[in-house]
């Protein structure tokens, strides 16, 4: 007599799985690496900022439009911008995935996120590369006084 | 017993015997999350005073309220004595076993609460459905794989090094305490949780097993171990004092370097 045995385990019920980039993987990975960056971009720019020199009381309009005309400082900011922008978007995008049960709620809210890091992004990038402190045409009384047409 | 004993051996002073100190009882009040669905719309909370010992543990407080006062509250336990897993419960908000929780290392000044662990479908008082559990359990093929014979054909001989790499993980007994008190789980059901990894590590890192590389592959998904925030819930709550959330890095250093 035979009998049949039923499959011990019940079938996989979880999703497909989505081949593919395993963004999740590359998302953990980036906050890894981008933390590790950001510690020595952030305290290095503190320190010259707030410590060298003069220290804080040498911070003015004219001390960052001189850094921001150094390509190694444009460089450093741009590099800081990024990466802080993008590591504490996908933070928020985690938290959001962790805390937010309503899918609206969620495509809302990551959607709000990616807005404002791209926007942030895109003007703190072309604020870095095409600052000029001295714009021409401009009214003399505007400039700041290191300009030569003050 | 004990009381008998300690009387006969007491040193006596002036002849006359030295009457142990009687141990001190006291009024504990537990307030239990009750629910039960064929009655309640929503769980409410029921509040017993019960006369404990400061040796008494929490099980015993509810055995005394089932026993005594209510037959109708609900719980699950087996051995009664911390290893078959069943009586997970989160008491004063920390999720630990109840046969394991002594009365006096709480504070009786002010009421124990006491409810079912969170994030599994409550079926009444402090009882869940466990199947999602047991199916992230299930998912990451928490058994021996191998593919070869053994030498001689007897067994799998392992040094004390190799057996040693995955001992922590061993002592996992499925209660569920890790699982039910990761927030990452708590929202999101489709996370496999921490017992999964941790038993999918008690695999992967031993020697004798030939299919790490497909477990590593099941949990190197979204809901694997990347969503992992390493918060610790798990290893606080775990009762056999499994350093989980170090399971779970050791997984994804795994997944990372590719190797073992």
């Amino acid at each position: 007599m035979t009998s049949t045995i039923e499959a011990p385990r019940s079938p996989y019920s979880r999703a497909p799985r989505s081949r593919g980039v395993n963004w999740e993987k590359w998302g953990w990975i980036y906050m890894r690496v981008s933390g590790v960056v950001l510690v020595v971009l952030i305290f290095g720019h503190l320190f010259v900022n707030l410590m060298v020199g003069e220290g804080v009381s040498a911070l003015n309009f004219a001390f960052v439009a001189g850094k921001l005309t150094t390509p190694f400082w444009m460089v450093w900011d741009v590099l800081m911008l990024w990466l802080a922008l993008i590591h504490g978007g996908n933070g928020m995008r985690t938290l959001v995935n962790d805390y937010a049960t309503q899918r609206l709620t969620r495509g809302i809210l990551k959607s709000a996120i990616l807005a404002a890091v791209v926007i942030l992004i895109v003007l703190g990038t072309l604020v870095v590369f095409t600052f000029d402190p001295c714009p021409a045409g401009s009214p003399a009384d505007l400039l700041p006084s290191f300009c030569p047409a003050s | 017993m004990s009381t008998a004993t300690a009387t006969e051996t007491a040193p006596t002073t002036a002849g006359a015997p030295v009457v142990p100190e009687e141990i001190q009882s006291f009024t504990v009040t537990l307030i239990i999350r009750r629910y039960n669905p064929e009655v309640d719309d929503e769980p409410h909370w029921d509040d017993f005073d019960v006369q404990m010992y400061p040796t008494d543990r929490v099980l015993d407080a509810l055995h005394k309220i089932k026993w005594e006062q209510d037959g109708s509250l609900s719980f699950r336990r087996s051995c009664a004595h911390g290893i078959c897993g069943s009586d997970a419960m989160r008491i004063n908000g920390r999720n630990r076993l109840a046969c394991k929780t002594l009365i006096k290392d709480l504070d009786i000044t002010k009421p124990v609460y006491v409810e079912a662990i969170k994030g599994l479908p409550l079926e009444k008082d402090l009882i869940v459905d466990m199947e999602p559990f047991f199916e992230s359990f299930r998912a990451v093929q928490p058994f021996l794989v191998a593919n070869s014979a053994p030498a001689d054909g007897k067994e799998r001989i392992q040094t004390v090094a190799q057996r040693e790499r995955f001992d922590d993980t061993t002592k996992c007994i499925l209660c569920a305490a890790c699982t039910s008190s990761c927030p990452v789980f708590w929202t999101d059901g489709q996370y496999f949780g921490p017992a999964a990894i941790v038993n999918a590590h008690r695999f992967i890192f031993d020697s004798r097993d030939d299919n790490a590389a497909v477990r590593l592959d099941i949990l190197n998904d979204k809901e694997g171990v990347w969503r992992c925030r390493t918060t610790f819930n798990c290893t606080e709550a775990c009762p056999r004092g499994i350093q989980v959330t170090q399971a779970i890095s050791e997984v994804k250093q795994a997944m990372l370097r590719g190797t073992l």
